[in-house]
Formats: C-alpha cells, structure tokens, sequence
C-alpha cells in the first residue's frame, strides 16, 4: 500500500471507518433478507419457534411491566408538574396514555429487551460458535440459519407486539396510580378520560414500532452471535456489541418511523 | 487415472487467511473404505484440510472431490444433501449443551430426516450402546459427562446415521492415555463396523497408528509423504522421523 503522509493520515482514517460502516451495513442487510428468506421458506422449526417465544416473551413480561409501571407513573408526576405551570394539570391522563401507546411503551420494551433478549441470543449463539457447535449443526444436514436464527428473528416480531401491548395497560396504570392515590385525580374519570383520548392509531402506531424493533433486537442480537470470533473474548464483544447496536438502531428507527406515522 | 474413484480427493486446493496462507496447492485423496490419517504439527493446515472436505470452509481455489463430483462450487442446499452422508467428531465434542444426550445424538435424525422423536430416540439409544454408554446417561445434559464420555456421545452422534464418510478431528486430544486408547478402539470398531471411509487429523501417533490404514503427513499446507501406517516409523522422510521422533531440530520449524 502505498505511504500516507502524516497530514493525510486522519482523513484516511475516518474514510476507512465510512467504509468500514458501510461495509457492516451491507452485511446485516444480508443477513436480515437471509433471515427473513429463511422464516418464509421451508424448513421451519417450530419447535425451537415456541421456545424462543416462551423465552423472549414470557421471561421478557416482569423486566418490561417494571419498566412501564415506574415509566408511567414518573411520567404522570412530571405531566402533572408541568401541566400546572399553564392549569392544564387535568389533561395528564391524556398526555399519559399518549406518550406511553406513541412512544414509551415500544422504546422502552425494545431497550430493555436489547439489554435482556439481543444480549442472550449474542452470547448463546456466539458460544455456540466459539465451541464449533454451528459447524457441527451443520455436518447434521441442519441449517443453522434456520434452526438458530430464523425462529429467534420472528419470535421476537411476534412477541414484541404483545409484551407492548402489557406496557401500554401497565404503563397507564401506573399513571393512573399515582394520579388516584397521590394527585386526587378521580379513579373512574381518569379511565373515561384515557379511553375517550386515545385513538386506535395512537396503538397501533406503537405496535408497528414494536414489531421493527424486535426484528431489529433479534437481528443484531443474531448476527453479532453468529459473526462472532477469537472465543470468550469475541463472545464478549459481540453481546456488547449487540446491545449497543441494537439500542441504536432502535432510537434511530424510532425516529423515522415517528417521522412516518407524523406526515401520515 | 486407474482404480476405483477416490471417495474423497483434494486437487490443488489453496487456503489463506488474510496473509498467511495456510495450503500451498494440497493434493490428496481417499479411497473408499479406507481410514486415512493426516499427521502434522499444529498450525500446518491439518484442521482447514478436513473442514474444507466436509464442506465447513470453501477452499481459495483448487477442486475438492467428493465421489468425483467437485463440491467446491455446490449450493448450500446441494451440500447439505451432500452432508447428509457424513459424519463428524469434533475436537472439543460440540455437544450442543441445551440438548440432552440422546437428543444430541439423534439431532440429524430429528431434524433433518424428520424421524419421530420415539424412533429417534431408540436409535440414539442403541448408538450410545454401541459406545458403551447405558441408556442411564441418554437424558443427561453434555455438561454433566466427563470429556472421555462427551466424546463417546460425539462419536455416537456422528454414526448414528451410518454415514458414509466420517471426519475425526483430533479424537483424543485431551484424553488421558488409557481413555484415548478406548477411543481410538471405539473409531477403529465403527469404522469398520460401518465399513465407511475415515479421515482422521491428529498429532497424536499412538492415535493414527491404531486408526489409519493410511498415514499422510501435512507440512506447511502440502502434503509432504504419504504411505501404510506400518511404516510410519521406517519412512526415510526427514519430515516424518523428525515428528515420530519428537525433534527440535529438523526440517519442520516449531509453532513457538
């Protein structure tokens, strides 16, 4: 290669990182079409599907209805803190729902289940890497693709949804909590207010982001596990890796798809 | 080329990673029934040869042979259908931990070949037993064998099939001696039990002498001789006397 000068050096350095990125983009992109393929095509495994549902989802409610409950009733303090410099202390029930259906409930799912679900799949299926047990599924005529990767990818689709669904219920009642037994609010009025506020797309909004960002959870969880080399020390780095990614890209697709669902 | 076609053939095949390349133009083959048993020091491409072979790698250029057939430019689905025909110990075992034994052991015959989990497991069951292992210890998990017994349950899984070809990567390393002798007993008696084609990588020579009908040694990504496992003691190759004898000095440079 030939020399660089010296003065050069930084700007070859940050053009290697923008290659270097884009380079990673391509691959997940890959992987992720390679994924989908696979959860569209036979063979399937529905076996390995239900335990990744049981274990995503189930194991994943306690972690994510702590979340939303202490969510929604610090939200329902600073609402009602904040509504009180202009008197509008009485459209925090409101504000709540929205802000948890919209928003909270899906990001906040999402990030604890980087931290809980692509944090596991990294590590599992980087160990299993590290101690040859993805090459040898594959001298079993077993496509690690799509035994390992294809049931974790639509698992977490499917049950990210549903675990927003619980947070978007617990998150208002941790609102609601906080407003009957602190704040004076009235228990009935506080739910009329809610349910007559909130519109079927205030959810369903929620519920699409949810969906992206369990794929996005399971795919760098996945593919940080998957791609993952130099043993403990590379299992190591790629759950991190995985986390980080997957908390990224979670704000990041957060933000388009909001961006989306606004100029609809 | 005269006599039967080799089952397995390795024709020029280069490998590299980044800068250091690992085989220099190998050339090699099997023929069917043998047990053939590549020696060689550590880091001289004994482990890139045998993935390369059982389809885990793809070779940077040259033809791998399998039945006569090149399998270097095989789809992935081509090859696990070529796969299915293979069996594979590997060094460290890769039990797959979440599963019991006997699940481990009839992985592909679930999986792949969609027989009924009853079925599947008297078949595990009666591979277990064919390597002395009691159906006590089909519902325990890999983690709570000792390591002689994880590599009977590797050794149980990768014939459970009766497959046709079978790998063995380094199948004693980290056995005591009188363990990696029941090992290697158990190879050599399914091996010839299935009457199937072996290739064995090792550094291990009490293992390649029990095993092999063959012995190939492998120097810096070339196979440098080859010949009966009788005679690996009175080869007349530097390389080789160098290695049985357990040399400093000689043509082979250490891996320190």
């Amino acid at each position: 290669m030939a020399e660089v000068p010296l003065a050069l050096q930084p700007v070859r350095s940050v053009g290697k990182s923008v290659l270097d990125m884009f380079r990673m983009a391509g691959r997940v992109a890959l992987f992720g079409v390679r994924g989908v393929a696979a959860i569209l095509t036979p063979p399937w495994f529905p076996a390995q599907l239900g335990r990744q549902l049981v274990g995503v989802g189930y194991f994943s409610l306690p972690v994510v209805g702590l979340t939303a409950v202490f969510t929604g009733a610090a939200l329902a303090l600073n609402i009602y803190t904040g509504g009180g410099r202009f008197n509008a202390e009485q459209i925090m029930p409101q504000i709540v729902a929205l802000g948890i259906t919209r928003e909270l409930g899906p990001v906040l799912a999402a990030l604890m289940l980087a931290g809980r679900v692509s944090a596991a799949m990294a590590a599992e299926i980087g160990a299993m890497r590290a101690t040859e047990q993805i090459d040898a599924m594959r001298t079993l005529s077993t496509d690690p693709f799509r035994y390992l990767v294809a049931p974790r990818l639509l698992a977490t689709v499917i049950v990210m949804p549903l675990l927003v669904v619980v947070a978007d219920i617990i998150g208002i009642a941790g609102g609601w909590v906080v407003a009957t037994k602190t704040l004076d609010f009235n228990g009935a009025v506080y739910v009329k207010n809610t349910w007559d506020f909130l519109q079927s797309w205030d959810v369903v909004s929620g519920l699409i982001k949810a969906a992206v960002f369990g794929f996005i959870v399971a795919l760098m969880g996945c593919y940080h596990g998957y791609n993952s080399s130099g043993g403990a020390r590379g299992v190591g780095r790629a759950t991190t890796h995985a986390v980080v990614s997957a908390a990224i890209l979670i704000f990041a697709a957060d933000y388009l798809l909001t961006s989306a669902f606004t100029h609809k | 080329m005269s006599g039967p076609t080799p089952k397995l053939q390795w024709q020029g095949v280069y490998k590299a990673f980044g800068d250091k390349r690992v085989l220099r133009g190998l050339d090699l083959d099997v023929a069917p029934g043998k047990s053939l048993v590549i020696i060689g020091g550590s880091g001289q491409g004994k482990s890139v040869t045998i993935k390369i072979a059982a389809g885990l790698m793809q070779a940077d250029a040259g033809k791998m042979l399998v039945d006569g057939r090149d399998v270097t430019a095989l789809r992935d689905k081509d090859r696990r259908k070529l796969a299915s025909g293979f069996g594979m110990l590997f060094q460290g075992g890769a039990l797959f931990d979440s599963l019991t034994v006997w699940e481990n052991v009839a992985f592909r015959l679930i999986n792949a070949d969609k027989v009924s989990r009853k079925e599947a497991k008297a078949r595990a069951t009666e591979a277990l037993e064919r390597v002395r292992l009691g159906p006590a210890v089909a519902d325990l998990y890999p983690s709570e064998l000792s390591g002689g017994m994880q590599k009977r349950v590797g050794l149980a899984r990768a014939v459970a099939a009766n497959p046709e070809l079978i790998f063995f990567d380094e199948p004693t390393t980290g056995l005591d001696p009188i363990t990696a002798r029941a090992i290697n007993a158990l190879i050599l008696e399914q091996v010839k039990g299935l009457g199937c084609t072996a290739v064995t990588i090792t550094h291990d020579l009490d293992s390649a002498r029990t095993v092999g009908d063959e012995i190939a040694m492998i120097n810096d990504g070339v196979i440098v001789w080859r010949g009966p496992a009788a005679e690996i003691d009175r080869s007349g190759n530097p390389y080789v006397e160098q290695f049985v004898q357990g040399l400093a000095e000689g043509p082979i440079k250490p891996a320190i």
